[in-house]
């Protein structure tokens, strides 16, 4: 087999196109928005908008580093479910503890995750489903099936609700987060390592990577991350509820893809991710607004329907950008 | 249940089947009132339609794809039903007729659907499928305003309450489809391609296999079979509901799939282990129940055990 | 004469189930030397390098490296404690930088961040040395094959390896490429390090290598200086054959036969098939009975020629006529209908379907014929199956077994009953005896030539001159996606045949140019 240059020279448009794509589509939406309806472009609208949404960029940061290797994680959503009713149960003993208890619980069942994908080799998308299962079963046993009232004399509520600055605090914490996984794909050994794994697990493995430790830790932050977007769930909505989260899996497959993410592994981006989960707040927000306006009226049925199609036409169109630049 | 794997497939087949044999065992001793014919027909009853999904999913699975969008396509044809036969400006004959057949025929269109997805864009079953895991029921939800609809129609109802010769007609049909596919597995010259594709897809490309219109051929059956199964579950309930019917029975579905012994990684297949692997599922979380334990706990002990089922099949494979 | 040593292995024994791979091998490797390691298909080269290098864990034996007792548990131990191997396939990964590619694992850090500038830096200069001037921050997937070999190299010299242990480097690089190789090989061996050279081309050793060890059938025949023994004499180790052997023929199954086969009827002529980079103008024709050996260095456009005529590949232009007709396959199976079959290069990626039986391996591309309304006819099935099994001689427990169980040699032998029980009129065989022990290549070789002399036309693949040399009637050659050379009949020499491979003639297929003329 001739195994000349595999990757060819993209064509530059397209490779802008799948790189940016999102940030396009996004100004774009940005600029209609705010020439179409009033109120779109304030303050009280971007910022809710971003206290909402940072939840789904939590966990769609993690799935980003465990796609990157290419694996996937699907327990996402019920992790913060779990870790919601854990937080809710807490609060009553301050901020503190509510916030890291819970985080520490979406670590060690994210840690299980990579154990045994890494260890047992089972595969992600199984070992996670299991691991979805387990979580939303121990999420029901926990809240007792229903949903647990958060104190509202700890300061815990004033996590999810408050502001910091002027910007929602889940917003700064969740740039923060975004800013340090930026850093870390780019300037840290885990960050490259990751990559490698993804774009070649044997060889990396023969370049003396620690291939187990690695899956490990991505499958361990993509548990903590979705703690924490449990603790903010509860923190904002005042309850912690063991139904919430069903889906948030597929918004955050979403979100990495959006943002050019190669779902096999090996190329991928933590900055566009962030514009991919923006970019679908914001689709659901204008939404919202043209429901106001009154011409059409849209169920919120109709947003998995609308979710659902926007990921087709997204995987449709990077398969088409990525062809011939496939190993 | 493919003779290839003859040796292999045996030891599979009998972990799963001691398994079960074990759990029944237990419930004779443990469980009061398990040795009635009531006890047989519920368990039966409550695992047909798990196992009319995952005889399908098997074949997915058995060409190395998933179908993640089983619970809506259910989700769609059980909410296409009512609107048929309880449709007045249709002859009840009509409108019972049509609602048999249309929502299950529209079930397999969105199969087909995910089919021409992973072979004409060739992207991942994972990902094409999940297009319609989320995007099928809010189509279900949206086609009923995500209204509950209940009725009494004892002709079309007869699917799910029906007991022809004191046996409830969706067991029937689920032996029946079981017994159908397996020898389609075993006898035809479709079942051979499924399994070449799943063993090696492109050797069956080399080989003159039909790669991409089998694929299609497998993902419009899972798609019918999935049509089917909601039909059963809202004529059991008497209710349509669609934010209820088929929800997260694409687990189930895989689960029975890999307890039953068939490879996830395709190429290996096992029916009546699918079969068994549902009833297992079915006999642990009717226990648990009888046992007062609470379904979360259900939950959890379905996780382990997918765990268990696919490490022990890796195990053997090594 | 000899340096010290610096790696010696000593009676290395390694069993895996039901084979015994390696009895009391031995290797000796001195400082700065530059060592050739040959030995055929299963003399137990690979698995020898995979103990030292910790791919795999030695049953008994010993090994001192540097002057101390090793034991790798993994290529990464090997690594760290100074053994590098450069593989065949590259294993680098492609979508990553050059220089990441050079320092991953070890990237060079400021303030516990990766230090791009510095790491960008160093590769160039590493590269630089062996006079490779590429921008090192540009993906690894946008160079060729040779700059991914260097890149790997180079990685190998930035650990401070103290061997090196290439498996095949030359494989897949042209001339050009070789001699750079062979430049930074002789800047390893001046700075001390020691190389381990695995190749089957001859004339490499000798330009390049100190000493020579010999393997064959798991053990260690012969160590010696390389300018010490003679070419002939190599060979003649490496078969274990008399030096007469070599020099006349017969290594083949293939037995001689009067090359007239040409005669017959023009079964398939391809002209001028183009299709991207891969194939840039590939003429051919066969006759009816004809084999018609397809030569080329790895890359040259031999598999995709093969896939191009059978509808697996599509062509970007060229015209195909089979038995007078033009034909545009569209798939396999419209090659297949019109009587044509491939047998493909790489058995485990694209010919057994493992986990199926010997019965419906050997009747995949057979099932529509077998099949009535869609139920396959087993009586049939199993008629045709046992009279194959019987007539090819495959040793199986039965036709229920799963082929992966079966050796090599009979895996092959159940594909090529794949498409002989199909009774086509041309097969197209892609390394039809590649990694096949000694006794089944025979077989499958003399089951070749029978075929053809029932009226079958052959399309033979192959890497091994002896089998072109022997088994064809005549030998297109291919050079970068170009048939380069036909040559027929007294024209066939292995002689010919390389000298067109490296060299090319003008291209004129089909007609027989005269070599010399054309050089």
């Amino acid at each position: 087999m001739a195994q000349k240059a595999l990757i060819q020279k993209p064509n530059l448009f397209l490779a802008f196109v799948q790189q940016q794509g999102a940030l396009l589509a996004f100004v774009a939406l940005l600029i209609f928005g705010a020439l179409r309806y009033e109120g779109f472009f304030a303050v009280y609208n971007f910022a809710e908008l971003l206290r909402y949404n940072s939840m789904f960029g939590l966990v769609a940061l993690g799935m980003t580093f465990v796609i990157m290797t290419g694996g996937i994680d699907l327990s996402v959503g019920s992790v913060a479910a779990l870790t919601s009713v854990l937080a809710a149960q807490l609060s009553p003993h301050g901020l503190w503890i509510a916030l890291f208890l819970p985080v520490l619980a979406g670590m060690v069942l994210g840690f299980v995750n990579g154990l045994l994908i890494a260890k047992l080799k089972i595969l992600p998308f199984i070992a996670t489903l299991a691991a979805l299962l387990a979580a939303r079963g121990l999420a029901f046993l926990a809240a007792n099936n229903q949903s647990v009232s958060v104190a509202t004399d700890t300061g815990f509520t004033d996590f999810g609700q408050g502001n910091i600055l002027g910007v929602p605090t889940p917003a700064l914490l969740m740039f923060a987060a975004f800013l340090i996984g930026v850093l870390v794909l780019r300037f840290s050994s885990f960050g490259r390592h990751v990559l490698a794994i993804g774009g070649n697990e044997e060889a990396s493995r023969l370049m003396g990577l620690s291939v187990d430790q690695i899956k490990i830790g991505v499958y361990t932050l993509s548990g903590a991350l979705a703690g924490l977007a449990g603790v903010i769930l509860a923190s904002e909505f005042g309850a912690g509820q063991p139904t919430e989260g069903s889906g948030w899996e597929l918004a955050a497959i979403a979100s990495v893809v959006v943002g050019g993410t190669l779902l096999t592994g090996g190329k991928g981006s933590v900055g566009t991710t962030l514009v991919g989960v923006l970019l679908l707040g914001l689709i659901f927000n204008v939404l919202n607004f043209e429901n106001g306006y009154g011409l059409i009226s849209l169920s919120s049925y109709w947003q998995s329907v609308i979710r659902g199609g926007f990921l087709l036409v997204v995987v449709i169109l990077q398969t088409r950008l990525t062809k011939g630049q496939k190993i | 249940m493919a003779r290839a794997s003859s040796r292999e497939g045996f030891g599979q087949k009998y972990g799963a089947l001691l398994a079960l044999a074990a759990l029944i065992v237990f419930n004779m001793i443990f469980t009061r009132y398990f040795l009635n014919l009531q006890t047989l027909y519920v368990n039966f009853t409550q695992v047909a339609t798990i196992v009319i999904v995952a005889t399908g999913m098997t074949l997915v699975i058995a060409t190395g794809g998933i179908d993640l969008s089983v619970g809506s396509l259910m989700a769609i044809s059980g909410a296409l039903a009512p609107m048929l036969f309880l449709n007045e400006s249709l002859p009840p004959i009509l409108g019972v007729a049509l609602a048999f057949v249309l929502p299950v025929l529209t079930a397999g269109a969105f199969g087909l659907f995910n089919g021409f997805l992973i072979t004409r864009y060739a992207i991942q079953p994972i990902i094409a499928t999940l297009v319609l895991f989320i995007a099928g029921r809010g189509i279900a939800q949206v086609v009923t305003n995500g209204n509950l609809t209940t009725f009494s129609n004892m002709t079309f109802q007869f699917i799910g309450r029906g007991r022809p010769l004191g046996l409830p007609f969706q067991v029937l049909l689920m032996f029946a489809l079981v017994a159908l596919i397996a020898w389609v597995i075993r006898a035809t010259i479709f079942g051979r391609y499924v399994l070449a594709i799943g063993g090696n897809e492109a050797a069956a490309k080399l080989s003159g296999v039909p790669v991409s219109r089998v694929k299609l051929a497998v993902y419009g059956i899972s798609g019918l079979l999935s049509g089917l199964a909601g039909l059963i579950v809202i004529a059991i309930n008497s209710s349509s509901d669609a934010n209820q019917v088929g929800l997260n029975m694409e687990l189930d579905a895989i689960a029975a799939v890999a307890v039953g012994g068939t490879a996830l990684t395709g190429g290996k297949v096992n029916v009546f282990g699918t079969l068994i692997g549902a009833l297992i599922i079915q006999l642990i979380r009717y226990t648990l129940l009888a046992k007062g334990v609470p379904d979360a706990v259900a939950l959890i002990v379905k996780a382990v055990i997918i765990i268990l089922a696919v490490y022990s099949q890796r195990v053997r494979q090594s | 004469m000899r340096s010290e040593l610096l790696l010696e292995m000593r009676d290395i024994t390694k069993t895996f189930p039901g084979v015994r791979a390696l009895t009391n091998a031995s290797l000796r490797v001195g400082s700065g030397e530059v060592h050739a390691l040959i030995g055929q298909n299963g003399a137990g080269k690979s698995t020898l390098i995979k103990i030292l290098t910790g791919a795999y864990r030695r049953d008994s034996g010993s090994v001192v490296f540097a002057g101390a007792s090793v034991d790798f548990r993994s290529p990464q131990a090997a690594q760290i404690g100074g053994v590098s191997t450069i593989y065949q396939e590259v294993n680098l990964v492609l979508y990553r930088s050059v220089a990441e590619n050079i320092f991953m694992g070890r990237e060079p850090k400021r303030f516990g961040l990766i230090d791009w500038k510095r790491m960008n830096q160093e590769a160039k200069v590493l590269l630089e040395r062996f006079n490779i001037f590429i921008d090192v921050t540009q993906p690894l997937g946008s160079y060729n094959i040779a700059i991914q070999q260097m890149t790997a190299i180079a990685r190998a010299v930035s650990v401070k390896a103290k061997l090196v242990v290439m498996d095949e480097p030359t494989s897949s690089l042209d001339d050009a490429e070789v001699e750079v190789l062979f430049d930074v090989i002789r800047q390893l061996k001046a700075s001390g390090v020691s190389v381990i050279f695995v190749s089957h081309r001859l004339d490499e050793l000798y330009a390049v290598c100190d000493f020579v060890t010999i393997m064959r059938d798991g053990q260690t025949v012969l160590e010696s200086p390389i300018k010490d023994i003679g070419k002939l004499e190599l060979v003649a180790k490496m078969l274990n054959r008399d030096l007469s052997d070599v020099q006349s023929s017969g290594q083949t199954g293939f037995t001689a036969r009067t090359r007239n086969a040409s005669d017959g009827a023009l079964r398939l002529e391809a002209s001028d098939l183009q299709r991207g980079r891969a194939l840039r103008g590939v003429s051919l024709s066969i006759h009816e009975g004809e084999i018609v050996g397809l030569a080329g260095l790895l890359g040259s456009g031999r598999t995709e020629t093969a896939r191009a005529l059978f509808g697996a590949d599509q062509l970007s232009s060229g015209q195909v006529a089979f038995d007078g007709r033009q034909k545009q396959f569209k798939t396999p199976g419209d090659a297949i209908q019109a009587g044509i079959g491939l047998c493909s290069e790489d058995r485990k990626l694209e010919g057994i379907i493992p986990y199926l039986s010997v019965r419906e391996n050997l009747t995949l591309a057979l099932l529509p014929q077998l099949a009535k309304n869609g139920v396959v006819d087993r009586a049939r099935q199993a008629e045709i199956v046992n009279r194959f099994i019987t007539r090819m001689g495959i040793k199986t427990a039965g036709a229920d077994q799963p082929i992966r169980e079966l050796s090599g040699g009979n895996q092959q032998k159940v594909l090529l009953a794949r498409w002989m029980c199909l009774n086509p009129k041309l097969l197209i065989l892609d390394e039809p005896t590649r990694g096949v022990d000694v006794g089944a290549k025979a077989e499958i070789q003399s089951l070749i030539q029978e075929l053809a002399m029932d009226g079958l036309s052959v399309l033979m693949i192959s890497s091994e001159l002896e089998e072109l040399f022997e088994g064809s009637d005549r030998v297109v050659v291919l050079r970068d996606g170009q048939s380069v050379a036909t040559l027929t009949h007294d024209q066939i020499s292995q002689e010919s045949i390389m000298q067109a491979m490296a060299h090319g003639a003008t291209i004129n297929a089909g007609t027989g140019v005269n070599l010399e003329s054309a050089l």
